[in-house]
């Protein structure tokens, strides 16, 4: 049975799975039924200064793939409506009932001193475990002055990380928003300003749908649609590279990862940690089918990592992103030709009109005896995995190495590219 | 409550009202319930929007099904409707009663794959009703081409010819031997597979697009003749389909209470109330058919308490398919294999003095020989029969035809001779439908009447 205990940022949790910080963390009664069922921490739903913001009705978006609710989600609504005090007398409570589990308050007021310094006091009352900055609401709050208005201007990043730093004890992570042509300039802010750990990624400027009758933006509020905030399973792939940069670069070598976006299950998970986060954090998934899905979290994890011998997060944190390079590393020399297996095959066709219409017309189409037949060519094959990305037969189409003999030579280096070594010699 | 139609003790149990009143709505309710919105959206997503699709191969129709289905998924379904219907202008009446399990299900890559092919049928009658639903007429015809055909027969083979005429320009003339129109997807479709009206219905809109007269009580070589007929239009299209059954040579076939099955099917689709259409108590069905399989699980819902369908062959060589069978089953028909018919029963019936009415049927089985062929073993047994349904075959009647010698029209083993386009012999007549060669199915009528008129198009452009 594997370790899954995780500490980040110097907070200790039973497992790496915490909810982030969204309405499944908004209320006392939400966190302790997130508890009960195994959830290793909560990020409390962002809290500003009293008053409390007032939201619009009709509030969520979300994408349909293929019949697959929820491929992607969006929002607008704001940090907590709830007035601060009754949110601090709760949290108070719950880390008093859940001792073991990480408790993580996030935070957003006006880009002043004071009013960070205030609501550090209020928050240390609370014996919560640490502060998440919230530097990535895209949406609303940016509008007047924070959130993702912060984020993505790095010297506020760092002047506010910094007054926190010298206002509290209480570990400080820093919550990153993907509105930047480059996460580095927003991580590089973080650790200047002395945080201990970052949290990414926040949600991204996004229309959901459009109303056709309409003719708005959903969701739509009496008529009108503002921009929200883009999550689900849909921004995963957007979220790993951001931390797989941060995972890689020297600057921010000694700074630990909260993993989020688009994390369903315990798979998501370990691609995250396995590109160097050092816990997850999960919204939609929760918000789609409940809590209990921790459970197959917690499980599958474990499972997984007993089956690869890896005893604790730490075996395994990392180890892909050694393996991230840039395409100037790769090498240029590896050749793959797809193979089908004609015993698998059901002969959609799929593979043959997607290569022949818009890639190398490797694969050829005959009628043998009138059964449809697709064949490989292997001389006109580049290797491009297309058809086996369409192939819906699972394993039918592999990708094969071909035994070329050839060295493992960079781009840079090869006597095609008339900027290489050789060539300017 | 049963209600006896006939009063003696030993007569034959015959009664109706055998149900409750509302198990009849039940029972001859659709056996296949349409897909909803979400439901039509998850299957169709099911579709590998396939290359070369085998499924349209495997169409007689050949509808472009993966781009329907898309059409679908994308919620166009004004022009997934369109996509089936100018392939197939009866492709709501075809989502209904198209063994797909023998015709594009089959071939689905999806049977391949994991045995559960995409349920075509089912997406194809979504877009259908939806137009239908929508009373959205979306045909229209060419301009006009001051041509008249005549059509012969408004079963699927002579509507789909008058439909692809009409929209191509031609005027055309129906003339059908019935009251009312369809052929069998008004007097011969099990009923629980177009409830609601349906065949008239989509009548309605097929002839909505104009250019269509149709003449009933017109019989072809009683009330008109082909040599007529060819003298008076610029092409004739027969699609007279099969207009005899096979019957009985057993002593006792002529007993009352024996019936060809179409018949009986045929007036318990006219019934306009169920509940007033006697049955027996026992039936037994002759016959392998999917026409058995139909009669007898009608029978069985309209309250029969036991049917038997008897078949000479095994399972393997009933022409009904095997999904039909089980629905046999399933409904508490049951099967004997390899069994022929030897003999019938009868008793006076009851008070009344009637002619003899059938009472039981006995049974010889029957194996293959060593040559391979099927004989009778020897062995018999009886079941006690108040009804029985013939279902062994139904064949095509010449007579209209032969009865005309100054335009002799080529037949070979029980049906009219045609080439690729439909064409007969004779150059200007065209047949399609049952009445030729080849599978017995409302698609293929529809198909053999889609193409005939294009190429009877050609012809009267003269480009052909
Ligand atoms: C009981 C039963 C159930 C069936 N179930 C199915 C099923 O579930 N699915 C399926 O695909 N197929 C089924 N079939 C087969 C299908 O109904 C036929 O293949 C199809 O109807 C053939 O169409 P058609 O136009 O050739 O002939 P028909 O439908 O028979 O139409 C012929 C028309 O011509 C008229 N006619 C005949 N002779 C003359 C004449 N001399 N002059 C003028 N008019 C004339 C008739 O009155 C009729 O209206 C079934 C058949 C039967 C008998
Ligand atoms: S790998 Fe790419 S080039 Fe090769 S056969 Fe597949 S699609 Fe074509
Ligand atoms: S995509 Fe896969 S299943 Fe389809 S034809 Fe190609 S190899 Fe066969
Ligand atoms: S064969 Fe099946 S999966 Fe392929 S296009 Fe036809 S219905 Fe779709």
């Amino acid at each position: 049975m594997a370790d899954l205990r995780c500490k980040i940022g110097g907070v200790s949790a039973p497992n790496p799975f915490w909810l982030a910080s969204a309405p499944p963390t908004d209320k006392e009664y939400n966190v302790v039924r997130a508890f009960k069922a195994g959830w290793g921490g909560v990020v409390w739903k962002t809290l500003g200064e009293d008053p409390p913001v007032v939201n619009v009705t009709s509030r969520y978006g979300a994408i349909r793939h293929q019949g697959q609710r929820m491929a992607g989600f969006n929002n607008i609504e704001l940090i907590t409506d709830r007035p601060l005090e009754v949110n601090l007398r709760e949290i108070k409570q719950v880390k008093r009932d859940w001792p073991d589990r990480a408790l993580v308050v996030s935070l957003m007021v006006p880009c002043q001193e004071e009013p960070w310094r205030k609501i550090l006091a209020a928050v240390e009352d609370t014996n919560a475990d640490g502060v998440e900055l919230n530097f990535g609401c895209p949406h609303g709050m940016s509008e007047r002055g924070m959130g993702s208005a912060v984020g993505q201007v790095p010297e506020y990043i760092e002047m506010v990380t910094r007054w926190c730093k010298q206002h509290t004890n209480m570990p400080v992570f820093v919550k990153l928003t993907p509105n930047v042509t480059s996460i580095l300039g927003p991580a590089h802010a973080a650790v200047a300003g002395g945080g201990d750990a970052v949290s990414l990624i926040n949600t991204i400027n996004s229309i959901t749908n459009v109303n056709l009758d309409a003719m708005a933006p959903e969701p739509m509020v009496n008529g009108k649609g503002a921009h929200g905030g883009y999550c689900g399973p849909a921004v995963k792939p957007i979220a790993m590279h951001m931390v797989a940069e941060i995972a890689r670069d020297p600057e921010c070598r000694d700074i630990p990862i909260s993993g989020i976006g688009g994390i369903s299950n315990w798979r998501d998970a370990a691609e995250f940690i396995a590109l160097g986060a050092g816990s997850v954090q999960v919204c939609t998934a929760a918000m789609h089918y409940g809590f209990r899905i921790v459970d197959d979290m917690i499980e599958g994890l474990s499972n997984w990592m007993d089956s690869k011998g890896y005893r604790t997060i730490a075996d395994f944190r990392g180890a892909a992103t050694r393996n991230y390079v840039d395409w100037g590393a790769l090498d240029i020399n590896y050749e793959l030709v797809a193979k089908i297996d004609q015993a698998a095959c059901i002969k959609c066709g799929l593979c043959h009109i997607a290569c022949e219409d818009t890639s190398h017309q490797a694969i050829a189409a005959t009628r043998d005896n009138g059964d449809r037949h697709y064949e490989v060519i292997d001389a006109e094959c580049v290797g491009c995995n297309l058809c086996m990305h369409v192939c819906p037969v699972e394993d039918c189409i592999t990708m094969e190495p071909v035994d070329n003999n050839k060295p493992y030579v960079v781009w840079g280096d090869d006597p095609r590219n008339p900027a290489s070594v050789q060539d300017r010699q | 409550m049963a209600h006896d139609t006939n009063h003696g003790d030993s007569g034959p149990d015959i009664a109706f009202g055998r149900l409750d009143p509302a198990d009849y709505a039940d029972n001859f309710a659709d056996a296949k319930p349409p897909l909803d919105r979400p439901q039509a959206l998850v299957e169709a997503s099911r579709c590998h929007f396939c290359y070369d699709a085998p499924c349209v191969e495997a169409c007689p129709t050949g509808i472009d099904i993966p781009a329907f289905i898309a059409k679908i998924a994308s919620e166009n379904l004004k022009g997934s409707a369109l996509e089936i219907l100018n392939a197939n202008i009866l492709g709501g009446m075809c989502a209904r009663v198209c063994p797909t399990e023998i015709l594009c299900e089959q071939a689905c890559v999806r049977t391949a794959q994991e045995n559960k092919p995409v349920k075509i049928g089912l997406l194809q009658r979504h877009a259908t009703d939806w137009l239908f639903d929508a009373a959205i007429q979306p045909f229209s015809r060419a301009p006009a081409s001051g041509k008249t055909v005549a059509v012969v027969g408004a079963g699927p083979a002579g509507l789909s010819c008058a439909h692809r005429l009409a929209t191509l320009g031609h005027d055309v003339v129906v003339y059908e031997a019935r009251e009312k129109n369809g052929g069998l997807n008004e007097y011969g479709i099990a009923a629980y597979k177009v409830p609601d009206d349906f065949a008239q219905r989509e009548l309605d809109f097929i002839l909505a697009v104009g250019g269509i007269e149709i003449r009933n009580g017109q019989q072809l070589g009683r009330d008109i003749t082909l040599t007529k007929l060819r003298d008076r239009y610029d092409a004739v299209f027969l699609g007279v389909g099969l207009a005899a059954v096979r019957s009985l040579a057993n002593e006792g076939a002529e007993l009352a209470g024996v019936h060809p099955a179409v018949d009986y099917i045929a007036t318990l689709r006219q019934s306009p109330d169920l509940a007033t259409l006697p049955v027996g108590r026992n039936v037994v069905v002759i016959g392998g058919g999917n026409t058995a399989i139909d009669i007898a699980v009608q029978s069985k819902r309209l309250g029969a308490e036991t049917v038997s369908l008897v078949y000479r062959r095994g399972p393997d060589h009933m022409s009904a398919t095997g999904h039909e069978q089980e629905f046999a089953q399933i409904n508490g028909v049951t099967i004997i294999h390899w069994a022929q018919p030897a003999s019938l029963a009868g008793a006076p019936n009851g008070a009344a003095g009637n002619a003899a009415h059938v009472r039981s049927i006995s049974f010889e089985r029957t194996a293959l020989g060593a040559d391979g062929r099927l004989a009778g073993t020897g062995e018999q047994f009886t079941l006690a029969a108040d009804m029985v349904f013939t279902a062994i075959g139904q064949v095509f009647l010449p007579d209209p035809l032969h009865a005309d010698s100054a335009s002799p029209i080529e037949l070979q083993d029980g049906a009219i001779v045609v080439d690729d386009d439909r064409r007969t012999s004779l150059p200007d007549v065209f047949a399609g439908g049952d009445c030729v060669p080849g599978i017995d199915l409302t698609v293929q009528a529809v198909e053999d009447g889609k193409r005939a008129a294009i190429a009877i198009d050609r012809r009267l452009r003269g480009t052909a």
